[in-house]
């Protein structure tokens, strides 16, 4: 086991120091891609092709035209380059015609671009106690566990299949936490979302294992527009991981994701996120530009958390926020991001304090490195009946170089009294002092810089599941190589 | 075991070291005493390799390898170890970890595989034994919080743990009171073998009471200028250093 970590972390060092970005493969395996473009023919095309009932149609065709009257957002401490939406497809599906009922009717191309991300689908997988709903592109290859999941009535499938096989569910819930009006990148999402995933967790049902999506971007010039929606009806429980890895590419790819989540009463969800998708090379050419809008509600005395390890995108633009609506109903955020080389993140979080009694809690890590920039964007608000409402707020800055930039944008708006909200914030740098004792005692200034950096966002990363903290302890790592010395 | 050959440094434009000759042999013990910015820091940092001081002049040789073209790790790994005269604070790394990755990093040098958990816990808990650190030592992170003697204390656990052949010690007794010095030398003589070499770097007779020196040494403006026997260091405690300047000429 300790003889398996080691080699891991050489691999690890190999890998990066011979490649530039471990996972900037290409796989060969015919895609179907429809026209670049967009308008409401090809959001029909869009809908036909997956077979979608009349409602789901419409819903994207008012996304569409509310899309269309609205400018592209500004505000963030971010560097955007101009974005044509209309030199983009968006809709890559494999080939595959139907979905495969077992592993052998599973593309071995496709096997063999996990096997090289390294994502055991197969027992490894089983053995983890995991269930996975694999991503390549936009449609689902393939999903594990699904009976077993469905003993206990939990339904987690993609996103199609769920319009298909629970409708009502899906209609009942499906923009009822982001609207398609809430923002540009939402309404967009909305209007051309190809896949997701879909989680359903009845009453008083714990998930007995963590639910898990892998996503990929995969056909070159396609933009990635996934859909998550996960409900978690009283009293029930859920723990969901989302990780990412991207080939690399010249050309910026975008990606304006969607995720909604319900806990409604006493239930409770925990949403972990290992983002990896590609940043760029050194000179800041390429690398995915990520807008997403994840958000939840919580009903009475329910709890969201959210943590996420970001490393990777050239542009990420992303506050999982938490709708605190019922009573005594709580939410968290704990996050790591980390910017090297020309890496842009504004990154946060929203907590909606709506009902009495709610408690939230933020702890935000930057870790900014090369020409860099590191925003932290965050609000607190209370809402004039939210009596009690308690928030803690603990941001903190990690420089490793003297280009890179930080920035703390903490918004609070407080319309009650009786509120309690803590802010800190601290920033700090990695000095050449402490590489050096780590080198007296042997240890490479690299392997300096990981156990350094591990320890500042400790924190969080033990917030993640066990197996998930592993990977990100190591994409920790491997996106700061190279950055001090 | 060591040689240094008019070694010679600089920080920034000043030189610090102004050719220093030395020579240690397994099982010794060396005190270098001296005044206030004469170089003996400065010297300690030089042969660990601290890359804030640029060496202008001279050789070193380390068992038998060229010191001074090996980078800081590996000195380490070639068995060098310097306890610092302050220790930095690594805020977040806890001591488990950061001694763990050490004592790893040195095996994979020498082509061993690593330790496992269980072993290396108990090591450490011998280990620490040393220096009289209780065991929440491993949860802490590295030197955060620590008071001066303890900072000290766990820089001799360090020692324990990596048994070099050659330690440095610079101005360890300093900040110490009478009973952490006590158990940091304690600790010091505890491990020392006719097979390792020690250099002491301190401005006061006190810690020689406890760690005996084979031989003293007095740099002075960047070099050494007199060598003797333990009694040198009795005699500078009696006459001070201005003796010795006088004895230059000063």
């Amino acid at each position: 086991m300790e003889k398996d970590k080691n080699r891991e972390k050489n691999d690890i060092l190999d890998d990066v120091t011979t490649s530039e970005y471990k996972h900037g493969f290409v796989t060969e395996i015919e895609t179907d891609i429809i026209p670049e473009g967009l308008d409401e023919d090809i959001i029909r095309l869009i809908s036909q092709k997956k077979g979608e009932p009349e409602w789901l149609l419409d819903f994207r065709l008012r996304a569409f035209a509310y899309w269309k009257t609205m400018p592209m957002p500004q505000w963030a401490h971010l560097n955007i380059p101009e974005i044509d939406f209309q030199a983009i497809s968006y809709y890559a599906a494999p080939k595959t015609k139907d979905a495969p009922k077992s592993l052998d009717e599973v593309d071995p191309e496709i096997i063999k671009t996990f096997d090289k991300l390294g994502i055991p689908l197969e027992e490894r997988m089983h053995l983890a106690g995991v269930a996975v709903d694999a991503v390549m592109d936009s449609v689902s290859v393939r999903t594990t566990y699904r009976e077993k999941l469905a003993e206990l009535g939990v339904i987690f499938c993609s996103f199609n299949e769920a319009v298909k096989e629970y409708p009502d569910l899906v209609k009942k819930y499906l923009g009822s936490v982001v609207g398609y009006r809430d923002n540009f990148y939402a309404a967009l999402n909305s209007a051309v979302f190809s896949d997701g995933s879909f989680v359903y967790i009845p009453k008083g049902v714990r998930c007995p294992m963590e639910l898990s999506t892998y996503f990929r971007i995969n056909a070159g010039g396609t933009g990635q527009f996934e859909r998550t929606l996960i409900v978690a009806d009283d009293e029930s429980y859920v723990s969901y991981l989302e990780g990412c890895t991207a080939p690399m590419r010249d050309e910026n790819q975008l990606h304006a994701a969607i995720v909604e989540i319900v806990v409604n009463d006493r239930a409770e969800v925990k949403y972990s996120t290992v983002q990896n998708w590609y940043p760029g090379d050194k000179e800041g050419k390429g690398g995915v530009y990520n807008f997403v809008t994840k958000r939840g509600i919580c009903r009475e005395s329910a709890k969201l958390s959210w943590t996420q390890v970001e490393t990777g995108s050239a542009i990420t633009w992303k506050y999982p926020s938490c709708i605190l609506a019922g009573d005594n109903s709580i939410g968290e955020f704990y996050s790591v991001a980390v910017t090297n080389n020309y890496q842009q993140a504004d990154t946060g979080t929203k907590m909606i304090h709506m009902g009495k009694n709610t408690r939230s809690t933020i702890v935000s890590k930057g870790i900014s490195a090369g020409k860099s920039q590191n925003s932290y964007r965050g609000l607190v608000r209370v809402a004039p009946n939210a009596d009690g409402a308690r928030n803690y707020t603990q941001c903190d800055s990690l420089l490793l170089s003297a280009e890179c930039g930080a920035h703390t944008f903490p918004y609070v708006d407080v319309k009650n009294k009786s509120a309690v909200v803590e802010h800190e914030a601290t920033t700090s740098k990695i000095n050449e002092e402490q590489i050096f004792y780590c080198n007296q005692r042997g240890i490479p200034t690299e392997e300096a810089v990981a156990l350094i950096v591990n320890g500042y966002a400790k924190e969080v990363m033990n917030k993640l599941p066990m197996e998930f903290a592993v990977e990100a302890q190591k994409l920790l790592q491997v996106s700061l190589e190279g950055s001090v010395g | 075991m060591l040689q240094v050959k008019e070694l010679r440094a600089n920080i920034g434009d000043k030189e610090i070291l102004k050719g220093v000759n030395l020579t240690v042999k397994p099982g010794e013990v060396h005190a270098i005493m001296g005044p206030n910015g004469s170089g003996k820091s400065t010297l300690s940092s030089v042969l660990a390799g601290n890359p804030v001081f640029t060496v202008t002049g001279g050789e070193v040789t380390f068992c038998g390898k060229d010191l001074l073209s090996l980078t800081p790790e590996d000195r380490s790994h070639e068995g060098l170890f310097l306890s610092f005269q302050y220790p930095v604070e690594i805020p977040g790394v806890s001591m488990v970890n950061f001694m763990r990755a050490a004592v790893n990093e040195q095996r994979k040098y020498r082509g061993e595989e690593p330790l496992s958990a269980t072993d290396f816990l108990r090591i450490m808990r011998e280990k620490r034994e040393i220096v009289e650190l209780d065991n929440k030592l491993a949860s802490r992170s590295v030197n955060e919080g620590f008071s001066g003697g303890e900072k000290k204390r766990n820089e001799i656990f360090q020692m324990a743990m990596l048994q070099p052949k050659l330690s440095i010690l610079d101005e360890t007794d300093s900040g110490l009171d009478i009973d952490a010095l006590r158990v940091v030398a304690g600790g010091v003589n505890k491990l020392k073998t006719d097979k390792n070499a020690t250099i002491v770097i301190t401005h006061y007779q006190r810690l020689l009471d406890y760690i005996a020196p084979d031989f003293v040494h007095v740099l002075y403006k960047g070099r050494i200028v007199k060598s003797g026997g333990p009694e040198l260091a009795l005699e500078l405690e009696e006459k001070g250093y201005d003796w010795i300047k006088k004895e230059l000429g000063e």
